[in-house]
């Protein structure tokens, strides 16, 4: 995902000249390095501080920039208040992208893996909050947001997500349908997408036919979509890459319950930090990220309906 | 610094002798110049030598190379006197107002307030280009106000400007008022939001690169607090705008000596305050703070230093200008009520 994020950057500072990138000293870890090289007229580099990151960020956005900060997603919440008071507050034109979110930093474990950040962004005023399943939809969730003038955070993963779209289909704020079923529904964010997909699959083989929503935008969320499925199929499952609490199945909930009641389940991390691994999958294993996990809470929706 | 440029002079006087004439001719306690002096030192800057049976204060070697590179001997005080009566008068009428909305509002940081008024009297009416009827000109100097609590100064301040009406200021944190308790996107002449401490030199940072890669000649000022200068985010900033050599952005730390729960030196001592400024490459200025010649002096040297952020220390104190809180921390956030006022001579 980083590579795409560095492909995405290039290409987009060419198109729009006054878009400038932030860093804090990673930037050959999140792969705005070639952004760097390119245009070092519009790159800075603050160092290892995070604070001073959002802050910068904030001024250059105050005179007219439309400024990318990037790091890893946990060391950015260090500087949540900072995203808070400023660039909410003042809607400045900042578009925080945080790498290396969920697991998809194993090796490095708890300290490095963020399980937080759809929860604290989601819950400020004025804050974007997108999640793009794979490379081809974070190319054009960087477009859609860099044109959005609102401050922004996107997530994204370590490596490559398994690939889910093969061309471009974004609408800021429009949850993408992947698959009609009627029995339950699954709405799923990042590389819970593609384990959405495939539960879908092996839930097909049992007798049982989900629909599969994409919910790249969690904020604003696309009420629409959500109930008109939840009517439709009476049934929801959410599953994200993030905790339990706060996250994607809060998000969904809090409109459910309001609106359209229906059984529902959180597929997600329940509640603990990660841990190291030496290979991703084993860690997805551990805490459940697979679809196996989502079959299971759809069997149990759909038996409790 | 000011302790090192007299040392610099060369006279032949003790230490103590020193720092009372130093404490008498600038304000400044003498309790705080015994502390630098201590710490000077310590840091092998002066020292104290035998002659002639005296025993007197000189500079070390070093010390003689420190105060090479603050270069605060000359003090070449030009000002016109009739600006000065002029800036005078809006800091008289600005302290009013803050006054008045304290009053009228029943809350707000009245100590924090009066000791920046000649900082932003000096900015506002002998410095910065703007434009009232064109708040967001792309071309005006810039003002952030890191210390956010002192808000009621800067509404005084803009009212004054003609930034806002006069009357708006009474309505200061009413809940219909746009005046927000601290200063908030939305009021003309507001160019960011604070509120949270230690985060306006990151941004002033941001600002001033974003100024000089579009090639616009306009100056960044921020105010910051001395106790605000407890937040590791202002050091950060400090480094970055000292690594891009931002000599369009200009910090003012308002050196009241206070901060919400006591002295700055006892909650977490800041001195010795210049040389943390030098040492993180900045080029210091240190003033007293209500003095206009002496503030308008180090904002137009400031204009003259290149490559490098300069930053102006100015001494002042809490709640100037106001008997019972001068000095007084008390009021650091306290109300105040219309019957001390009148005592005090008041008439609003």
């Amino acid at each position: 995902m980083r590579d795409a994020l560095g492909e995405a950057l290039i290409e987009l500072g060419d198109k729009y000249k006054e878009l400038f990138v932030v860093d804090a000293d990673s930037a050959s870890h999140t792969r705005v390095k070639e952004f760097a090289e390119r245009y070092s007229e519009r790159f800075v580099n603050v160092g290892i501080s995070e604070q001073d990151l959002i802050g910068v960020a904030a001024g250059l956005a105050s005179c007219g920039k439309v400024v990318i900060a990037c790091a890893y997603a946990i060391f950015l919440l260090r500087a949540w208040e900072q995203i808070r008071n400023t660039v909410a507050r003042a809607r400045l034109d900042v578009k925080i992208i945080g790498t290396h979110s969920g697991i998809s930093n194993y090796g490095d474990g708890a300290s490095h893996q963020s399980i937080e950040d759809i929860a604290l962004m989601r819950v400020l005023p004025n804050m974007v909050v997108v999640v793009p399943a794979d490379a081809v939809e974070l190319k054009c969730a960087l477009e859609s947001i860099i044109k959005y003038p609102a401050p922004a955070y996107m997530r994204i993963g370590r490596d490559k997500d398994h690939a889910v779209y093969e061309e471009c289909d974004f609408k800021l704020g429009i949850a993408n349908v992947l698959k009609d079923g009627s029995d339950a529904t699954v709405i799923a964010v990042g590389s819970m997408v593609f384990e959405a997909l495939k539960a879908a699959q092996e839930l097909k083989a049992k007798g049982i036919d989900v629909s599969v929503i994409d919910l790249h935008t969690i904020k604003p969320i696309d009420h629409h979509t959500i109930i008109k499925y939840a009517r439709h199929t009476g049934a929801v499952v959410t599953a994200e890459e993030h905790s339990v609490i706060g996250g994607l199945g809060s998000a969904v909930a809090e409109i459910i319950c309001e609106e359209y009641p229906v059984p529902m389940r959180k597929v997600g991390i329940d509640d603990v930090f990660g841990r190291s691994s030496r290979s991703l999958k084993e860690l997805r294993d551990k805490l459940g990220l697979t679809s196996m996990s989502i079959v299971r809470a759809v069997e149990e929706v759909v038996r409790g309906r | 610094m000011l302790i090192l440029s007299e040392v610099g002079r060369g006279r032949n006087i003790s230490l103590t002798g020193l720092l009372r004439n130093l404490s008498r001719r600038e304000g400044i306690p003498l309790s705080t110049l015994k502390l630098n002096a201590r710490i000077l030192r310590e840091l092998g800057l002066i020292r104290i030598v035998e002659e002639e049976g005296m025993r007197i204060v000189r500079l070390t070697p070093l010390g003689h190379f420190m105060l090479g590179l603050l270069k605060d001997d000359v003090k070449d005080i030009r000002v016109d006197g009739e600006l000065i009566t002029f800036l005078k008068e809006k800091a008289k009428a600005i302290r009013k107002h803050v006054l008045r909305m304290i009053l009228e509002a029943e809350m707000g940081h009245l100590g924090a307030s009066l000791s920046i008024v000649e900082i932003l009297v000096s900015l506002y009416f002998a410095k910065m280009r703007y434009d009232i009827r064109d708040p967001w000109w792309p071309f005006r100097d810039r003002l952030l106000l890191s210390k956010g609590h002192a808000a009621p100064a800067l509404y005084a301040t803009l009212a004054e400007a003609g930034f806002i009406k006069k009357e708006v200021l009474m309505t200061f944190r009413d809940v219909k008022s746009p005046l927000q308790g601290h200063p908030d996107m939305g009021i003309p002449g507001v160019d960011m939001v604070s509120g949270s401490l230690g985060q306006c030199l990151s941004i002033a940072c941001g600002m001033a690169l974003a100024l000089k890669r579009d090639r616009i000649p306009a100056k960044v000022y921020v105010i910051l607090g001395d106790g605000e200068l407890d937040e590791g985010q202002v050091w950060e900033a400090a480094m970055t705008t000292s690594k891009y050599g931002l000599d369009n952005l200009i910090a003012i730390v308002d050196r009241n000596e206070f901060q919400q729960e006591g002295r700055t030196e006892e909650i977490k001592p800041l001195e010795p305050l210049s040389l943390k400024w030098l040492a993180f490459g900045w080029y210091v200025f240190e003033v007293n703070g209500h003095d206009f010649r002496e503030l308008l002096w180090a904002l137009n040297e400031a204009d003259k230093v290149r490559q490098r952020p300069c930053v102006i220390i100015a001494h002042t104190i809490k709640g100037r200008g106001f008997p019972p809180a001068e000095g007084n921390n008390e009021y650091h956030s306290k109300p105040i009520d219309g019957r001390t006022l009148k005592a005090w001579g008041f008439a609003l």
